[in-house]
């Protein structure tokens, strides 16, 4: 499992010398393996990120190619971070991820604890809980809007049969109230199988003998499970914490065709009210400036939670 | 005495299948509402309350394939009668065909981008985690997490740059450009999978290889790729599965040539709310995903979380 840092390449054939390799060394050879990929990577990611830097200092603007570009220094950073539309778009991602991880875990590591009980089918019925995960976001969004059609929606249906409320009375992404809610929703339906798969090989990673071994010591079956279940299986929980959250914090597609960030703004997370500053107000040396912030908060987040995955990792 | 303390009881396996089949059915309801949406008739697609038994028709398949207009009575009289099957299908809502709609070319468009950036990336994915896994590269492990960090990138904010860059170059809205970027984006999982893949094959067999002779490439060649095949090919198909299901990048990058189907599903509804052409489109776009996912089931794990998790 879990290789990511130790990088465990099985021993490399030094020994064996170049034979037929024509006064190449070794390390040449690798190179020649590895170079286009990096080559690729620096051309399509690197220099644009630096690109982007180096915009997000200007006042340029990707509609007007001939106006003149002004150095700005550091003011476009300043006014991102006083700016409310933005904290109002990092709230309802901060919202978003929250939720989208809370209900994933609980549903994800519900489902295979339940799964891990080898009941007859189970392979069937997985396969076809993950089914979600797997498709275009954008289309299953677009989608979504038509379950989520008043009167006419499956979902109001459904809910409608369930709380006896009438179906028409509601509208998910049209409330101000609901559509926040309307997103976790449709992302948890797609993702709580993707949390699911990497708890049931963490359950699955746990020995038989360790419960035998508690059985003997008379511990009851609530206790094996906090005491072994729960901090055995807590890396893998971890790892798709951390997936998840990377992906939920990107969020861009899925939501842009459910919602399209409104009603009004409530549901503008950080990607679409980017989007908007890039692509539809053009304020391109602004836009890059919050790339940038958001590429580093990312980041960040991220770098601080492995070295926590690390920690749990080695206890 | 055969009971094992591990074995959970009858009774439990009995519940844990009930609450697990239950979910399974009402995820998968939304789905098949897709698919069942696509064979009814606009009438039928928006009944209150929903219809669940209702009479199939291939409309919505019809009109999410032609371009139509609507005629006087007088007009069809004097066409005389329909020629074909879909003609009168359309017949019945006073119109006629006009042309083919756009969502062959988008479908055909994520064909070729999907197939191209998928081939690019395990091509160089492969000569990659090749290198990784069998030489002494300096810097490995920083290089390795350098490629995995690149997807920690919002696509809009690479998208930036990207725009400016392919406006620059030419390459807006066109196939290669989009195979390029969807190659680049695919490459850190094409890396990360396949270096494990690799990694797995004993190294014995290419020493045995290159004591006989074999120079390193051939060994590559004759030796590892035909052991890594299985490796490869469901790498492969999560490339395309990520290329296929793509959409931030080809609603800012592409507008027509290039187009590809996620960005253009949506706006078939246009404004005649026209859902099961939606649901239509959407099936076929969706379905081959399913099927795939169904195939690569064992390495569904290890696919999803970039190789961090085996079996």
């Amino acid at each position: 499992m879990l290789d990511k840092k130790t990088g465990q390449a099985p021993a490399p054939s030094q020994g064996s010398n170049t034979r037929g390799m024509k006064g190449l060394s070794d390390r040449m050879v690798g190179w020649i393996f590895i170079a286009p990929t990096i080559f690729l990577l620096l051309a399509i990611n690197i220099f644009p990120l630096i690109w982007t830097i180096r915009l997000s200092l200007t006042n340029y603007r990707a509609n007007r190619t001939n106006a003149e570009v002004k150095w700005l220094g550091l003011r476009n950073y300043e006014r991102i971070l006083t700016d409310p539309d933005i904290w109002n778009a990092m709230q309802a991602t901060a919202h978003f991820v929250f939720w989208t991880l809370t209900l994933q875990v609980l549903i994800g590591f519900t489902l295979a604890y339940l799964i891990n009980k080898k009941f007859k089918g189970n392979d069937l019925w997985t396969t076809i809980i993950v089914l979600p995960m797997m498709l275009s976001p954008a289309v299953v969004g677009n989608f979504w809007t038509f379950l989520y059609q008043p009167q006419i929606g499956l979902f109001n249906y459904f809910i409608g049969f369930l709380t006896g409320a009438d179906p028409s009375s509601f509208s998910m992404i049209g409330d101000v109230a609901l559509a926040p809610w309307s997103i976790v929703i449709v992302d948890t339906w797609m993702w709580t199988p993707f949390v699911m798969l990497i708890c049931l090989a963490g359950l699955r990673s746990i020995p038989d003998s360790i419960y035998e071994a508690a059985e003997c010591d008379r511990a009851s079956k609530w206790r094996q499970f906090w005491t072994i279940t729960i901090p055995m299986a807590l890396p893998f929980l971890m790892l798709a914490v951390l997936f998840r959250g990377i992906e939920n914090f990107k969020m861009f597609d899925l939501v842009v065709q459910l919602t399209g960030g409104g009603p009004g703004s409530i549901t503008e997370l950080t990607s679409i009210n980017l989007k908007r500053e890039a692509f539809e107000k053009w304020r391109t040396g602004y836009a890059s400036a919050y790339a940038v912030i958001l590429f580093v908060t990312v980041f960040g987040l991220a770098s601080i939670y492995v070295k926590a995955l690390n920690k749990v990792k080695e206890r | 005495m055969s009971f094992s303390v591990t074995q959970p009881s009858t009774r439990q396996k009995w519940f844990a299948g009930v609450l697990v089949t239950g979910y399974a059915l009402l995820t998968i309801l939304p789905l098949l509402w897709i698919i069942a949406t696509g064979f009814k008739s606009p009438s039928d697609a928006i009944a209150y309350p929903p219809k669940v038994v209702f009479e199939p028709t291939v409309e919505g398949y019809v009109n999410l394939f032609t371009t139509r207009t609507r005629m006087s009575p007088d007009a069809l009289a004097e066409l005389g009668p329909p020629q074909t099957w879909y003609d009168k299908i359309v017949r019945q809502y006073d119109m006629v065909i006009s042309g083919p709609s756009r969502y062959g070319e988008r479908f055909l468009n994520s064909v070729i981008i999907g197939f191209g950036s998928t081939f690019l990336s395990i091509f160089l994915g492969t000569l990659a985690a090749y290198g990784f896994s069998r030489f002494r590269v300096p810097l490995k492990d920083d290089l390795m997490f350098f490629i995995l960090s690149t997807r920690m990138m919002p696509p809009i904010a690479v998208a930036i740059p990207i725009f400016l860059m392919f406006r620059q170059l030419g390459l807006s809205d066109t196939h290669l450009g989009m195979i390029l970027l969807y190659t680049a984006v695919n490459l850190s999982l094409s890396v990360w999978l396949l270096k494990g893949f690799i990694d797995e094959i004993p190294v014995e067999y290419e020493e045995a290889a290159l004591i006989d002779g074999y120079t390193r490439f051939q060994a590559f060649y004759k030796v590892v790729l035909p052991q890594a095949a299985t490796g490869i090919a469901s790498t492969a198909i999560f490339c395309l599965i990520f290329s296929w299901n793509e959409y931030a990048f080809a609603v800012l990058l592409t507008s027509g040539t290039a187009q590809t189907a996620p960005p253009f599903i949506p706006t078939i509804i246009g404004v005649g709310k026209d859902w099961p052409a939606v649901a239509a489109g959407a099936t076929l776009f969706l379905v081959p995903v399913m099927v795939f996912t169904v195939l690569l089931r064992k390495h569904l794990l290890r696919g999803i979380t970039f190789g961090a998790v085996r079996k």
